[in-house]
């Protein structure tokens, strides 16, 4: 449980993370060398001439690339943590971000957004729909708590059935704005199917402020997290105060994905498979699990971007391909997992 | 608006009444334990044991009178200070992620390490000590959702061993074991309280346990204390047949002292 190994895993992580960002830079219409990419980073940071480089590179690295590269590394950890701490509150190794109806909710307000952008209320587009959709995912968590916070305690059951049901409520609305949307509805269904095009350095900046400070705060639980799985009560009596924890992370989870969601439009699966297959691979001790889901997603969601960016005759929205790589792939951990136990 | 009360005992109730919305389980409960002795719970199915147990535990508030743990409303204290004094070893334990036996014992240590401490020798050898009082040290590397039911009470027996503290409460920590571990963990428990000093209090539905291996039996029926003695004394045929609706014969001082219940298996036959 203790030792040296945990901390090598992370490190060993953190380095593939780095080279995964910068093999990425390099990679798409215009081809960059990794070491080309390293020298621009450096001469930006340290304001160094950067010699006899393609004077295009640098703008390419810097303000197309690399914010774009960075959004969806930040938005892919985000999303995985978000989905461990669901994983463990919820004490449902199935539950994942979208668990608690917050995507519905962001789905919902980001086709509000373009909705009313259709219909002539003139909002800036780029400012509106990931506000709108930040808003729709805190209506919804606000929402699902009141609905099922009937006593003291929330339980996991009644949370899931709550997200459940609001989330149904949420897409018949966003039906019926698809409805309402007629011939303009591929905006709509776009957005949905996520996409991180045309990323900025305020995406990564705002994302940044969210996710990090977030996943220190989830960090400095890891252990009553850890504890929570023996179930309430008993954490209780090990000294946990359960249901203020269990209420903190789950706000906390919950702004994770709200932002994440409001940047990149739906992406799924990266929740649930990544906290998965990290915790067959490195046990479900939350302190080493929760640093190592953030590395993972943010290099699984990199990867997937820059597959779609780079190799691809044309782009592909994100969240389909992690769906269409990440579902049949889940199935087969999953059998053979399934193969395992009853062998 | 708390007045002081200042008794020798380790467990003051007052009074005590809680209901689940307006299922009312316990009624006027007053009830004052001692230090360094075995209380044995019993009732019937739905008497109220789990929860008298889960109010002790403070993990349930009472809906009106008051419960004094060492002179200090039970609500008062810190979670974390009232985990290193009450541990408990619940009914039901289930767990969904695939964490090692050992891990879970470790645990029980976790109100005694400070966070972002690692564990201290002191903390590996109660745990050590845990493991082997328990019997489950060929178990120690499996996964917990891989245990039988009596395996998995030892295990969550261990930790909360580990949690070292001065009251352990059971909630039929022994009803999946099979006999040579129930015999050997009431026996510990017996040797703790004798040595230690601990104080246990263990609600049981094998009648001869208690009546073997208790100090005191405290006797719950519909939600009221219906008797509270030694036992030595509490256990009469009245009693077993008012309480429990069976019929039954006592033989006082049976085994080491203690009485044996002989238990009428066959309707209209007298023992």
């Amino acid at each position: 449980m203790t030792g040296s190994k945990p901390l090598l895993i992370i490190a060993f992580l953190f380095i593939i993370l780095c080279a995964a960002i910068i093999a990425a830079t390099g990679m798409g219409f215009l081809k960059i060398t990794p070491v080309e990419v390293i020298e621009i980073m450096l001469s930006r940071i340290f304001g160094l001439e950067s010699g006899e480089i393609n004077p295009t590179f640098p703008f390419v690295v810097m303000e197309v690339r690399l914010p774009r590269i960075l959004t969806s590394a930040l938005v892919g950890g985000g999303l995985a943590v978000a989905g461990a701490v669901f994983q463990a509150i919820l004490l449902n190794p199935l539950a994942d971000p979208y668990t608690l109806g917050i995507s519905s909710g962001a789905a919902f307000g980001a086709s509000l957004a373009i909705i009313l952008t259709i219909f002539g209320i003139v909002i800036p587009a780029w400012f509106s729909i990931p506000v709108f959709a930040f808003l729709g995912a805190m209506a919804t968590l606000i929402g699902v708590f009141s609905l099922a916070s009937t006593d003291n305690r929330l339980s996991s059951n009644t949370l899931i059935l709550s997200g459940v049901i609001i989330a149904a409520i949420l897409s018949a609305g966003i039906g019926f704005i698809k409805y309402l949307a007629d011939e303009q509805v591929s905006i709509i269904i776009f957005w949905l199917m996520g996409s991180f095009v045309g990323r900025t350095w305020t995406d990564v900046i705002t994302t940044t402020a969210v996710v990090l400070p977030g996943l220190l705060f989830i960090l400095y639980f890891a252990r009553d997290l850890n504890i929570m799985a023996l179930g309430e009560r008993t954490a209780d009596t090990l000294g946990v105060e359960t249901s203020k924890v269990k209420k903190m992370l789950l706000v906390c989870a919950s702004l994770i994905t709200a932002i994440c969601v409001s940047v990149s439009g739906i992406i799924g699966f990266v929740g649930l498979i990544i906290p998965h297959l990290l915790r067959m691979i490195l046990g479900p001790d939350n302190k080493v699990l929760l640093p190592a889901c953030f590395l993972g997603g943010a290099t699984l969601l990199l990867g997937a971007d820059t597959i779609t960016r780079a190799w691809l005759p044309s782009e592909i929205p994100i969240g389909v391909l992690t769906s269409l790589i990440g579902g049949p792939f889940f199935c087969y951990i999953f059998r053979k997992k399934q193969m395992a136990l009853s062998s | 608006m708390t007045k002081e009360l200042q008794t020798k005992s380790l467990f003051q109730l007052t009074s005590l009444s809680f209901s689940y919305r307006k299922n009312k389980v316990l009624d006027d409960v007053s009830l004052q334990l001692q230090s360094g002795k075995f209380y044995g719970l019993i009732g019937a199915n739905g008497s109220g044991k789990s929860t008298l147990l889960e109010l002790l535990m403070g993990t349930l508030s009472p809906v009106s009178g008051s419960i004094y743990y060492r002179n200090r409303i039970i609500g008062d204290y810190p979670r974390k200070e009232l985990a290193t004094k009450l541990a408990l070893v619940p009914q039901h334990f289930s767990m969904d992620f695939e964490y090692r036996v050992r891990d879970v014992v470790f645990m029980g240590r976790h109100p005694h390490i400070p966070r972002f401490s690692s564990p201290s020798n002191h903390d590996r050898e109660v745990v050590e000590n845990a493991i082997e009082t328990m019997d489950i040290n060929h178990l120690q590397d499996r996964p917990v959702i891989a245990l039988s039911g009596g395996e998995l009470q030892r295990v969550v027996m261990a930790r909360a061993l580990a949690q070292e503290t001065e009251v352990l409460i059971l909630d039929e920590a022994t009803s999946n074991l099979d006999i040579q571990h129930t015999i050997g963990i009431m026996r510990v428990m017996r040797e703790r309280v004798n040595k230690k000093g601990l104080t246990v209090i263990a609600a049981i539905h094998d009648l001869n346990q208690a009546a073997a291996f208790c100090d005191d039996c405290i006797v719950l029926r519909d939600g009221h204390i219906f008797a509270n003695a030694p036992v030595q004394e509490i256990f009469t045929s009245d009693l077993l047949q008012t309480v429990f609706g069976v019929d039954a014969s006592i033989q006082q001082g049976a085994v080491e002292g203690h009485p044996q219940i002989h238990f009428s298996y066959q309707a209209g036959m007298a023992p």
